[in-house]
């Protein structure tokens, strides 16, 4: 199990992926908003969203755990 | 029996030297995947050691061949270098007195013969046993570290790291212009985790507190990861071909290369809309010679990249903001890596070329925490400072300080050049827009609102228009993206006989 963390402080602008959902290696799961620009979030690791933790809007801090693959 | 000459003496004692260290230190080395020290120099020179001096240093005490640590000089593309190089099956490389002697003396060589200098450190630190000769004095170990700052901007002076580089010892990779290390056997610390459970109580391991992947990430130490000794050999070959021998001199001119091929041109990889991320690195292979990227801290705040390339056969030093990581927006991390890199490139005669898509520096309370203020003033400072050549290429955009940080037009580039669409501002239209007009737009009825706004940032747009600064001489020119190349070329031909200094004094206060 692998935690997918937001690389900066920001807003959660998009989740482009769902629970259950595979995913693999370096792809975009979520976009956040920051600076005005937008950062696009990859997972390290493929397999399977297991758990979405944040929505869309949320205020996130460096680190803050964004999903969890399995 | 066989006579026992002077001449089988000499050759038993130099075959007992150049074996190095006991048969089971080679084997350990074995099974941890490294070379024996004489071998690691085979791979570094093009025809091995031609010159070695105090082979039989420490020679009487029978188990300290060469006292653990190999000097000379060779050849790198047919270029003279000079090299300490530790061994690590004698005493694991740790240093004695001659050991020290040594490494002072390869460093007096490679002043006086203004050649570049390697350091192979495979090494455990003092030995202890030996600390009064080889620890405090006149040309003690210290003495490594003063020669090291002098011979800074002067030679270049290139980190292998094989193994552990510990304790005072860590401070040879520290003073190097680039260190590669090797996963999983290189290492750096001051402290070893052994010492810091009695010391601190921290309970931590050895590639956790200070391992290659680490100091190559997060602390930014190390500047190269390498997967095998042989790959970490291979690319200080290849790092030292972008530099002339000594500050004296300018880089070699190689063969002139077009950049690789690709389908999409560089105005199709440039997203029009600024917020959107791309990658910066397709852009950098479209406008350098082909496979002629070199890149250092790759893994280190990879929000901004730098790295050596080649134009048209030149050597070049290229800063650019990777939109792709945190929006290419400047952290505490990045302004360090790319002050470090611009005033490599600027003691050694290598133009610099910056690529600027910034959205301006981090803010919020963590990076203020952080002193994001004083690292991107080093960055300030050191491009300020730089007097080789200077391209500035806006190529999307270059927000508040970000612009200056990118050398803008106050840096005294040689040229600052827009692509068409890129923006300069002290912000970008959305953050701008609510800066000035915040209370107005609460004061509006909602439905007006984002009539307002749009209508606000087209005026906004119209005000930082390329075309503008251009008209106002704030930029040198306006170029098509996909003219890029051609420009450089010729630019970079026409600063060639750039001479500059900087300013009269003793030297400036460095923000550190």
């Amino acid at each position: 199990m692998t935690i997918v963390k937001a690389s900066m402080a920001g807003t959660v602008w998009k989740i482009l992926v769902t629970e259950g959902e595979q995913v693999a290696a370096d792809q975009e799961v979520v976009i956040l908003e920051s600076m005005k620009m937008e950062i696009p979030i990859v997972t390290e690791e493929a397999g399977i969203v297991k758990r979405i933790i944040v929505a869309e809007g949320d205020f996130i801090n460096v680190d803050d755990d964004l999903l969890e693959i399995e | 029996m066989a006579e026992y000459t002077a001449e089988s003496k000499h050759q038993e004692m130099l075959d007992t030297v150049l074996k190095g260290g006991h048969e089971k230190y080679h084997e350990k080395n074995n099974e941890q995947g490294k070379l024996f020290v004489r071998e690691r120099l085979e791979l570094l020179f093009d025809e091995g050691l031609q010159a070695e001096d105090g082979t039989f240093a420490n020679v009487l005490a029978g188990d300290l061949p060469a006292d653990g640590v190999v000097t000379g000089i060779g050849k790198i593309h047919g270029r003279t270098v000079c090299v300490m190089a530790n061994d690590s099956t004698v005493k694991a490389g740790s240093w004695g007195k001659r050991t020290v002697e040594k490494i002072i003396r390869i460093q007096e060589t490679a002043e006086k013969l203004g050649v570049p200098l390697f350091y192979l450190v495979d090494s455990a630190g003092a030995r202890i046993t030996d600390q009064l000769e080889m620890f405090p004095g006149r040309r003690g170990a210290g003495r490594i570290f003063y020669n090291q700052v002098k011979l800074s901007g002067r030679i270049p002076q290139i980190c292998l790291l094989f193994g552990p580089s510990a304790a005072g010892g860590a401070y040879i990779p520290a003073f190097c212009d680039v260190v590669v290390m090797v996963e999983g056997n290189a290492s750096m610390y001051l402290g070893s985790p052994r010492m810091a459970e009695m010391v601190i109580g921290e309970k931590v391991d050895l590639e956790t507190m200070g391992g290659a992947k680490m100091h190559c990430s997060i602390s930014g130490c190390g500047d190269v990861l390498a997967k095998s000794e042989e790959e970490a050999i291979s690319y200080a070959r290849r790092y030292i071909s972008y530099f002339p021998d000594n500050f004296k001199n300018k880089p070699n001119v190689e063969e002139p290369k077009l950049p690789s091929s690709f389908e999409k041109s560089i105005d199709e990889i440039i997203p029009k809309n600024q917020n959107a991320s791309f990658n910066m690195y397709d852009l950098i292979d479209r406008i350098i010679d082909e496979d002629s990227f070199c890149e250092v801290k790759k893994l280190f705040a990879a929000e901004i990249i730098t790295g050596f390339a080649r134009i048209n056969g030149q050597s070049v030093g290229i800063i650019a903001n990777q939109p792709r990581v945190k929006g290419g927006v400047l952290f505490h991390d990045s302004a360090d890596k790319a002050a470090k890199f611009i005033s490599l490139c600027d003691a050694f005669h290598i133009p610099l070329i910056f690529l600027a898509d910034v959205p301006g520096f981090m803010i919020g309370t963590q990076v203020e925490k952080m002193g994001i203020i004083r690292h991107g003033a080093k960055m300030i400072f050191a491009m300020s400072e730089a007097t080789v050549p200077k391209i500035t290429v806006i190529v999307r955009k270059a927000y508040g300080a970000g612009l200056y940080a990118m050398a803008g037009p106050a840096f005294e580039p040689d040229v600052c050049i827009a692509l068409t669409g890129a923006q300069i501002a002290v912000m970008g239209p959305e953050a701008a827009v609510n800066a000035v007009y915040a209370n107005k737009i609460a004061a509006l009825p909602k439905e007006e609102q984002a009539a307002f706004i749009e209508k606000q940032r087209d005026e906004y747009r119209k005000e930082i228009d390329v075309y503008r600064l251009a008209s106002e001489l704030i930029i040198d020119d306006v170029i098509q993206p996909n003219d890029l190349r051609k420009t450089l070329e010729l630019r970079l031909d026409a600063y060639k006989s750039k001479k500059l200094a900087f300013t009269e004094r003793k030297h400036g206060v460095s923000p550190v």
